[in-house]
């Protein structure tokens, strides 16, 4: 089998890749970010009584976070912030799918540039 | 289980400059127990906030099994391909140019955002002791993240003789604490019956359990970075698999005692928001002895784990470069300290960036999902090994017992974690991997042409069966 020759990659165009590589991790981590799509998706199940009898604390429990510095005020938007834990099926199914798709993609990808290096490394013996 | 004799079967790389084998196996415990220990000081028990006090436990040792079977599968693959870049090495005689692509980019992210993680936990301890007003984190963080890429810069034996000492002292800080509160008495200092009870233990029910496998990587994550070190040790085929799975028992000790201390100390409530749940353990006891010992070690711990963060993700990205998928400017060995220098100074400023706009849960969960992609490649990558070069076609230097069993149950709690991540964060997974996605079209149709076919693979074996 013919050896394959790569192409010399002038400086501009390392510079160009190193560039798209940056933004694109940029792009990837700092994006959520900003959009506000980071982060844990929670919310705050406000209490009118806010006693520690009220929050569910009993003595022990009480005692703790007042040595931790909480009052039964402080402590409620901690204790009441929680997950809901809903199924958004749709959603679920795009995640399922998304990530199915990308594996399948990068190990057939793979599997058809793989045979073109055993090929060259053996000689295509 | 077999251990071999030390494998001949390195890497060779022509008249260039290559790295140093100074490391034995204390210093591949100390590369991969320095990145994780930070997780049992912070970051673990977020699990306890997606699920409660008892599913922090039960991920505690789940999550142990899955970290256990990634243990087994490292420790047989890299030390039969020892060579820099670990995963990403693999994947490139195993699986295929693009995959080896993302793995060394999942490599790189999860220890970029855990050097983030690291920075922003020291920043933040810091100025909790403080408690001077006005005082940010700012400066902290980033005198960490300079600092430590300047010691990765000067070489890799003074940075894990580092980590091995800051790290030795971390875990005996763990050890101190779990025997000054009288573990094997309930209600002198530890009140778990009383914090951890039939009505609280699980208060989202079991979906919350397996909601808290997200944050139960934490406990482990990054212990596969061991086998970056893998053209830097003296025996491969010896200290790897020994460093890794002594490292591996090391942390589910930690693990354990730190659930068991914390969750007997602190409301389940408190201990799922806290960014110090060690350091609050040791305030909780009374003691200012233990309160300053365990700050200290908070201290070191995020110092360890940042620094060999540095050194993983910088290898990860040389490793790209030596084989042209990135520029080949970043494969440079500096001449005098044999590191891989312009990786180092090339990923310090994307740490520092995010250190300042992202925060602690933020960075961990970008960590934690670079690093589940990469254990779902792991399950399927020894599939591939062991079909394509059965046991008895090569020498390996550690052969992992059981198999198929690990990779499936590997598999399978990767799924899970995926479904865990969904709940709570599922744009961010979504968004990271549409990125991936993109970045592999354009490697695959446009940077892949640079790349010299046969010379990527470097191991000198036979022919894989099936091609």
């Amino acid at each position: 089998m013919s050896r394959y020759i790569p192409p010399e990659q002038s400086k501009a165009g390392q510079v160009f890749d190193i560039a798209v590589v940056v933004v694109a991790i940029f792009v990837a981590l700092w994006l959520p970010l900003k959009l506000g799509l980071a982060g844990a998706a929670k919310s705050i199940d406000a209490l009118d009584a806010k006693t520690w009898e009220a929050l569910g604390q009993n003595a022990t429990m009480a005692s703790i976070w007042e040595k931790l510095g909480y009052t039964p005020e402080t402590a409620h938007d901690i204790i009441q912030n929680r997950f809901h834990y809903i199924i958004d099926w749709p959603t679920l199914i795009i995640m399922a799918v998304v990530l199915i798709a990308y594996f399948v993609f990068m190990f057939r990808a793979s599997d058809r540039e793989y045979r073109d290096v055993i090929n060259e490394k053996f000689d295509g013996k | 289980m077999t251990v071999a004799v030390e494998t001949r079967e390195t890497v060779v790389h022509g008249d260039r400059v290559s790295l140093l084998r100074v490391l034995g196996p204390a210093h591949v415990w100390a590369l991969g127990v320095g990145i994780v220990l930070v997780g049992e000081f912070t970051g673990w028990n977020f699990a306890a906030d997606k699920g409660g006090a008892l599913a922090a436990l039960i991920v505690c040792w789940v999550v142990g099994l899955l970290y256990t079977s990634v243990a087994m599968i490292d420790s047989e693959v890299t030390s039969t391909v020892a060579a820099a870049g670990g995963q990403y090495a693999q994947a490139k005689h195993i699986v295929g140019p693009l995959m080896a692509f993302n793995v060394a980019l999942f490599l790189v992210f999860a220890y970029t955002m855990l050097e983030v993680s690291d920075a922003i936990l020291l920043g933040d301890t810091i100025v909790a002791k403080a408690g001077v007003e006005g005082l940010t984190h700012n400066s902290f963080i980033a005198a960490t993240i300079v600092v430590l890429a300047w010691l990765n810069y000067r070489g890799v034996l003074m940075t894990l003789n580092v980590n091995f000492v800051i790290t030795a002292i971390a875990y005996i800080s763990i050890v101190i604490l779990f025997f000054s509160v009288s573990p094997w008495t309930q209600g002198a200092v530890l009140k778990l019956n009383e914090l951890v009870t039939p009505g609280n233990a699980l208060p989202y029910g079991w979906i919350g359990v397996i909601a808290a496998f997200q944050f139960g990587i934490w406990y482990y994550l990054g212990i596969e970075g061991t086998t970056q070190a893998a053209e830097e040790v003296r025996s491969p085929a010896r200290s790897l698999p020994y460093g890794t799975m002594a490292g591996m028992i090391t942390l589910l000790i930690a693990a354990a005692m730190t659930w068991y201390v914390c969750a007997s100390l602190m409301p389940w409530a408190y201990l799922g928001i806290t960014y110090y749940p060690l350091w609050d353990a040791g305030k909780l006891t009374g003691s200012p002895l233990l309160e300053n010992l365990l700050f200290i070690a908070t201290l070191l711990a995020a110092l360890a784990s940042a620094n060999g963060c540095i050194n993983d993700a910088a290898r990860a990205w040389f490793s790209l470069g030596r084989d042209r998928y990135l520029p080949s400017w970043f494969s440079a060995v500096h001449p005098k300290f044999r590191t891989p220098y312009r990786s180092i100074l090339f990923l310090l400023p994307i740490a520092l960036a995010f250190a300042f706009i992202a925060d602690l849960n933020q960075a961990i969960t970008f960590s934690i999902l670079s690093g589940v992609l990469q254990y779902t490649f792991m399950s399927i990558n020894i599939m591939m090994f062991r079909k394509k070069w059965p046991l008895g076609s090569i020498r390996r230097g550690y052969t992992h017992p059981f198999h198929p069993l690990p990779a499936i149950v590997l598999f399978c709690l990767c799924v899970v974690t995926f479904f865990a991540i969904f709940l709570g964060f599922g744009s961010q997974l979504i968004a990271m991997i549409a990125f991936y996605f993109l970045i592999s079209l354009w490697f695959h149709f446009y940077r892949y042409k640079f790349v010299r076919r046969g010379d990527q693979f470097t191991m000198p074996w036979p022919k894989p069966q099936g091609y």
